[in-house]
């Protein structure tokens, strides 16, 4: 029998600490959607999401009074478009909308797939699609775009890398009214993952069946209230201890309604991933849990370290309540949707440079960080090749999602409203690396690819 | 199925009789109470078979939440599964 305070401590985290199901992502699988017409296509992907999702708001809403968990996004991933559209001529823009109205059709925030992998080179679809990409993100709300440039077998393709700096610089151009914002749509990945429940990167990976759900759980303020009961005498060894049993329990949940909203959807489940996602929401913070482990600020020295230790720790504790994990797995750092990293930059404690460094130890990269509006599109550019080649050395996923704020400068702030939050525009080293980036071509895979 | 009802408030009279005659009314069976007071927060649990409910899950729930808030009462109504899952390998 469950005791009393075993109870009060889950109602607590949820009402006080902000636990909650950070997403549920159906994956729907649009391969037999593929027509040669365009309109033809347009209408079968969205009679085909509309169809097949239909019920995921309402049961996800059951669930979330039944267990009195609040589950904040409720989304749809499917496979990329860049196959689905690739034997139609025309314009892709209008995948996007039929895409978009479906999504607001259901009710769904963010629908996730407009995606092309491209880390070895360029299909038709692939170039068409990536060239849609600035205007699809100024004409639709709820598409979200991603774009795979790298792996760790097959290396950089530098070709993508330069197109992708001119490709976010367009957007931004696109969208410079709203902040540019349809940059925070738009994620460049290296190893990107097949089943990541996740915006703005999910999509349903060719390896995935016809349809699947999968979970992403949150909880950095769990994370956090439980480092400050313990107080700033406890050694490093208490707090992975500590902060282990917290995962266990906040995936648990994860778990059980990713197992309960496919049962009654009738889809299987997926995987849960197991990262720590923060919002805006005062103390829903990874950058606090870093500043509870003794750090003045997030970004001094010894942050690095300190994630490490929190990375892992969620890792080991989250893995064994679940069935089968998946995604992206690791501490999200995305800089505008975590308050405390908004106020570290602010406080000059939290450079780019920092961060890249963070995302050696942590999922999933250089997130949610707006820089000065005249960045050029090359040293956009680099700053990706950066980050993929990070992903590619340790054969883990790393992602660049990079808003130049037109209009803006260094320090300025800027609002992106709901969980996409605020930030301080952060400032970029000024020294060029445009003949780096021109120089085009592939980057070799490492030597430890050749794993066989 | 088995739920778990939490009311968090300040003490007074008919907190438990508020809660009971609801239940009562819509035939939901009370399995165990534990009642205490919690840094002056009057904390009552119990657990509910609601099998043979005569409304539904979420109307009950909106039922003790209206009764609850006429008294300045917080209640949670949660399926126990919840529990068992985050608390029990």
């Amino acid at each position: 029998m469950i005791n009393q305070h075993e109870i009060l401590e889950t109602i607590n985290m949820i009402s006080h600490e902000n636990l909650d199901i950070r997403t549920i992502t159906l994956g729907i699988s649009l391969a037999d959607c593929a027509h040669p017409d365009m309109a033809n296509l347009c209408q079968r992907i969205y009679d085909k999401v509309v169809r097949v999702a239909n019920n995921l708001v309402r049961t996800s809403e059951d669930i979330e009074r039944e267990y009195g968990i609040p589950i904040i996004n409720k989304r749809i991933a499917v496979t990329p478009i860049s196959l689905v559209a690739a034997p139609a001529n025309g314009d892709y823009v209008k995948v996007a909308l039929a895409l978009d109205q479906a999504a607001a059709e259901l009710g769904v925030n963010f629908i996730g797939g407009y995606s092309a992998l491209v880390h070895k080179g360029y299909t038709l679809g692939d170039e068409r699609l990536i060239a849609s990409i600035p205007a699809t993100l100024a004409a639709t709300k709820r598409v979200c775009a991603s774009v795979n440039v790298a792996t760790t077998k097959a290396g950089i393709n530098m070709d993508a890398v330069a197109q992708m700096g001119r490709v976010i610089r367009h957007s931004a151009e696109l969208t410079a009214a709203d902040g540019s914002i349809g940059c925070a749509k738009l994620v460049v990945f290296a190893n990107a993952p097949e089943d990541n429940p996740f915006m703005a990167g999910a999509f349903h990976g060719v390896g995935e069946p016809e349809s699947v759900l999968n979970v992403g759980v949150s909880g950095p303020g769990v994370i956090a209230r439980t480092l400050q009961k313990l107080g700033p005498g406890a050694n490093f060894t208490e707090l992975a201890e500590l902060i282990k049993k917290a995962a266990f329990k906040i995936t648990r949940m994860g778990q059980l309604v990713g197992t309960e909203t496919s049962r009654r959807l009738g889809v299987p489940f997926g995987v849960v991933d197991l990262s720590l996602a923060p919002t805006p929401a005062v103390g829903d913070s990874v950058a606090l849990i870093l500043e509870e482990m003794g750090l003045e600020r997030c970004g001094a020295p010894g942050t690095t370290a300190a994630l490490a230790l929190l990375n892992d720790a969620v890792k080991k504790g989250g893995i064994m309540a679940s069935s089968h994990v998946g995604g992206l797995s690791g501490s999200f750092i995305p800089v505008s949707e975590d308050a405390g990293m908004v106020a570290a930059v602010a406080a000059g404690a939290l450079s780019l440079e920092k961060l890249e460094a963070m995302t050696c130890v942590c999922s999933v990269g250089l997130d949610m960080i707006a820089v000065p509006g005249d960045t050029p599109d090359y040293t956009i550019s680099a700053i990706i090749a950066d980050e993929v080649a990070i992903g590619m050395v340790n054969n883990k996923t790393t992602a660049v999602r990079i808003i130049p704020v037109i209009g803006k400068q260094a320090g300025d702030a800027v609002e992106f409203g709901g969980l996409l939050g605020q930030a301080v525009v952060m400032p970029v080293n000024r020294f060029s690396s445009q003949d780096f980036v021109a120089r085009g071509g592939r980057i070799p895979a490492p030597i430890h690819s050749l794993r066989n | 199925m088995r739920a778990v009802i939490t009311v968090l408030g300040t003490d007074r009279v008919g907190i438990i009789a508020m809660v009971s005659t609801t239940l009562a009314e819509a035939s939901v069976n009370i399995l165990d109470i534990t009642q205490t007071i919690m840094q002056n927060i009057f904390t009552m649990i119990m657990v509910v078979d609601i099998a043979q409910a005569n409304i539904s899950f979420e109307e009950l729930g909106q039922r003790l939440n209206a009764n609850g808030e006429a008294l300045g009462l917080q209640i949670h109504l949660q399926r126990e599964d919840i529990f068992n899952s985050m608390h029990r390998i």
